[in-house]
């Protein structure tokens, strides 16, 4: 039951809240407006908050000079292609464990989570050795697999908690209805189930994007998506402002708005539905 | 409950995902063991035979291997307790009625989902450099000496910045649990005459352990593997080399594969402690 | 169509049996009712005959047709959920469409059948909503008709009426009912509540742990329960049933009689007690008697109006004609 607050309690509240809210989103915020200032303006002293001369120029040279669009590329290829190929393994192993429960599901699905928790520096150089065998260092296609594979134990668990959410009793009679298991899967489940999927889509895409462990040891040129790109401005160039802002803003923009859609799964999907 | 038909489908149609991790799994950790026995060093003559445990006894006798475990800790220990003192505080403060409250908990939420080369970055230079950053000025506007923070105070800074990338993941979680608080709850505690701040403690604070929980548990899995801040900010110098930067240096840098993997082997066993108490509790909520 | 056989059919899970073996026939165009108290495997044997579950050993025909290894989808039958089971992402039309799209129906005659299922449930006006945005009893509704376009071999009902209120739940009943009459189809209906068996049924199994304790016609049940247990489950409110000396004397171990089958007086009578609750609904009147040195209580109904209160003496005398006797087994004594 919500109570009725005096004004005065809203107003204090309100002003707090937003106060710190700006505050953690400052370093966003200032990033975004020093990307749109010139060079000699982006570190001034004082700092010049807002009345600067706005200019777009530094994304004109970021494009330029690195090839943004491929980068950029590679981490559409890679984030997305990652989440769809998991998702599409991880359907059908979800509907068995929410929907034909055995005394092992539960084991198999703690077993899941735990290589999740597989530190990646203990496992760095024989993945490293692998991909060098199978000619898949500094390729896209290599890259996906490996970010398919960390992410499916989330995937996996995300599609499980909210498959078991839809009452077994539907699919029961989808097949009193005649359908088969593909037919239950495709016509029923999946529909039912479409919040949840693309939950999931949003969350790990998400996370793919923002994969800095290996995408950064995996990748040299070709294949090297906007974490590497990022990376490759820790060199004296990050001493151009401007100009790193720039590509910082274009790096994070894309997922940050993704990122406010998908908050509330953010929860279910990072704690495996311990918390809800 | 179900029949033979749609169990023996329910195993065709699990396989692949568990075929998938059980390679991902045991292939590499395999490998790691087998390297870990042996003196193994691609740059300077391959793979020259077993060792035992060598490798072991001389990562964990090495000069770096005590300074990485304290950073570690100091690390771990330092976001654990920002992100969840402030965590805390953000969520009650969050869960007051307000105005524009969906656009504050965007902003809040915000940082979590900048990428970590870019946070790092953004941080190292355009706040923390000692000449032009944005601290810099501040510090300047006030008369004192502008800081160097990542040379001269490298592990506050570190700390400083992996908090504001996860800070919003404990407020967001903490959040989500107090609003789960049964409100009832709450206002009959009132009448049994409990003051604000025996409500929080005997009442909110409980509810929450278990959020609390697991903020710490998930927090301390990717913070013991936290790798691209370091990378980006410090490269490991002026002693913010975490056990797995360590690691990271042994087999890429020092191209020390033998001593490499039987740091990761430790790292391992590490993350596994962690990893077990954690699915004690997720486990607890499955049935 | 229709004929359903159960031959030796049992159902463990684990170590624990459910349905010891179990032989059952069920007739081409009856309504046969599962009763049973909760947890007596009266769903469990319904899931069984639909396929839901295996059966552990054992056979299950159809129309003369072995159906035990035959999946769900194949045994022509139609199952109305208990709760409904209606496709949420799918308006009422594709709801009912959906079994006919799955056997690849033509589509002239998928629409042909929606329109008259439509019709005989009065659901036209309704085909383009989705089920959430329907009654509890139009979702019944709909349930069945994706049940009618199949023209099943038979329907299966899984407590279908539980979640509806008492009033919508009496005029369902009566469309159950109707609808049974019209198509002849076999149907087979579980429920807890033994008005609903008694007021649908042509044949009623009663079941417990597992165990059919009698098969029979509603009123084969009410005047002849084969023991204790089936005349103290149909019948409302509950047979009475009395042990010791009294039970003795009319020759047997147990003795029942029902409330109505008892007379009362406020001078004389065989029985004499103190009224606790009576219950007033006007057209009867329920009294709980106690202190009758007989049992705890005594339940007895009287027509109409009938002013005994709380703490006034009470004689009752049962008609001996209706009295049934039980043996030290809860057997019926013939």
């Amino acid at each position: 039951m919500a109570r009725a607050v005096t004004n005065q309690r809203k107003m204090i509240n309100t002003g707090a809240a937003w106060i710190i809210g700006l505050l953690i989103f400052f370093p966003i915020l200032w990033t975004i407006l020093t990307s749109f200032k010139s060079e000699a303006q982006a570190i001034a002293d004082p700092p010049i908050f807002l009345f600067f001369d706005w200019t777009t120029e530094n994304y004109s040279t970021v494009m330029e000079r690195s090839n943004y669009g491929r980068f950029l590329w590679n981490s559409i290829f890679i984030a997305g292609g990652s989440t769809i190929l998991g998702i599409i393994i991880a359907v059908p192993a979800a509907w068995s464990m929410a929907f034909v429960p055995s005394k092992r599901t539960k084991d198999i699905l703690l077993w899941m989570l735990s290589t999740k928790m597989l530190p990646a520096v203990g496992v760095l150089y024989p993945i490293y050795l692998l991909f060098i065998q199978f000619g898949l260092l500094d390729n896209v296609y290599g890259l996906t697999f490996v970010l398919m594979l960390i992410n499916l134990p989330i995937i996996v668990w995300m599609l499980y908690t909210y498959f078991r959410e839809i009452p077994g009793e539907i699919l029961e009679a989808a097949r009193m209805d005649g359908a088969t298991l593909r037919d239950e899967i495709l016509y029923v489940l999946t529909p039912m189930a479409i919040p949840g999927i693309a939950s999931t889509l949003l969350l790990n895409f998400i996370l793919a994007w923002n994969e800095a462990f290996w995408t950064l040891n995996l990748t040299a040129a070709k294949a090297a998506p906007l974490t590497a790109f990022i990376a490759s401005y820790s060199s004296p160039e990050g001493l151009f402002y401007a100009k790193l802002s720039a590509a910082s803003t274009m790096a994070i923009a894309p997922i940050l708005i993704l990122g406010w859609f998908s908050q509330k799964q953010l929860v279910r999907g990072l704690t495996f539905g311990a918390v809800k | 409950m179900a029949t033979k038909a749609s169990r023996s489908a329910a195993r065709v149609m699990m396989a692949p995902a568990v075929v998938l991790l059980l390679g991902w799994m045991l292939v590499p950790l395999i490998m790691t063991l087998w390297f870990s026995f042996r003196t193994y060093l691609p740059l300077r003559g391959g793979d020259q035979g077993w060792t035992g445990f060598d490798n072991y006894v001389r990562f964990v006798t090495s000069s770096s291997f005590w300074p990485a475990i304290s950073t570690t800790l100091v690390l771990l220990i330092g976001v654990l307790t920002i992100t969840i003192v402030f965590g805390i505080l953000l969520a009650i403060l969050l869960d007051q009625p307000m105005w524009g409250q969906g656009v504050v908990r965007i902003l809040v939420i915000a940082p979590f989902f900048v990428m970590p080369t870019v946070s790092a970055l953004v941080w190292k230079n355009i706040f923390m450099d000692p000449t032009n950053g944005l601290l810099a000025h501040l510090w300047r506007f006030f008369g004192a000496e502008s800081v160097s923070w990542l040379s001269d105070a490298p592990m506050v800074s570190l700390i400083m910045i992996v908090s504001w990338q996860w800070l919003p993941f404990a407020t967001l979680i903490l959040l989500t649990a107090i609003q789960s608080l049964d409100g009832e709850q709450m206002e009959a505690a009132e009448m049994d005459g409990a003051s604000v701040l025996s409500r929080f403690f005997y009442i909110a604070l409980p509810h929450l352990s278990r959020a609390i929980t697991i903020v710490i548990l998930i927090q301390t899995i990717f913070l013991l593997a936290i790798f691209a801040e370091i990378f980006v900010t410090t490269g490991g110098a002026f002693g913010t080399r975490t056990l797995s930067y360590l690691i990271f240096q042994r087999v890429l840098e020092s191209q020390n594969i033998g001593l490499g993997s039987a740091g990761g082997v430790y790292a391992i066993i590490l993350a596994n402690i962690v990893a077990i108490f954690l699915m004690r509790i997720v486990g607890k909520n499955l049935d | 169509m229709g004929q359903i056989t159960l031959q030796k059919v049992t159902k463990s899970f684990g170590d624990v049996e459910v349905i010891p073996p179990l032989d059952l026939e069920i007739k081409d165009g009856e309504f046969t009712v599962f009763v049973g108290p909760s947890g007596c495997g009266k769903s469990t044997l319904l899931r069984l005959i639909a396929g839901l579950e295996d059966i552990t050993s054992g056979h299950i025909s159809i129309d003369g047709n072995d159906a035990t290894d035959i999946p769900p989808a194949k045994r022509g039958l139609a199952m109305v959920f208990q709760s409904y089971a209606l496709y949420p992402h799918m308006s009422v039309r594709k709801n009912i469409a959906f079994p006919m799209r799955m056997a690849k129906m033509d589509q002239a005659e998928q629409d042909r059948r929606i329109e008259q299922a439509a019709a005989a449930l009065n659901l036209t006006d309704y085909l383009d909503r989705r089920p959430g945005q329907l009654s509890g009893g139009q979702r019944q509704r709909v349930a069945i008709g994706r049940a009618i376009v199949r023209e099943p071999a038979a329907f299966l009902f899984d407590e279908p009426l539980s979640n509806l209120d008492a009033a919508l739940r009496v005029g369902m009943r009566m469309e159950i009912s109707e609808l049974h009459k019209k198509l002849a189809t076999t149907m087979i209906y579980v429920t807890h509540d033994q008005v609903e068996a008694m007021t649908m049924a042509d044949k009623i199994v009663v079941l417990r742990a597992g165990h059919i304790e009698q098969v029979g016609s509603p009123l084969e049940l009410y005047r002849n329960p084969r023991n204790t247990f089936v005349a103290g489950f149909i019948g409302s409110p509950k047979m009475n049933l009395i042990e010791g000396e009294e039970a003795v004397k009319n020759g047997g171990h147990t003795l029942g009689i029902r409330p109505e089958h008892i007379d009362v007086s406020a001078t004389e009578g065989q029985w004499q007690g103190t009224v606790g609750v009576a219950e007033h609904l006007g057209s009867d009147t329920f009294f709980h008697v106690h202190q009758t040195g007989l049992t705890d209580t005594i339940t007895v109904r009287a027509p109409g109006e009938v002013s005994f209160r709380h703490g006034d003496t009470i004689y009752m005398t049962p008609r001996t004609e209706q009295l049934h006797r039980f043996d030290d087994k809860g057997l019926r004594i013939a």
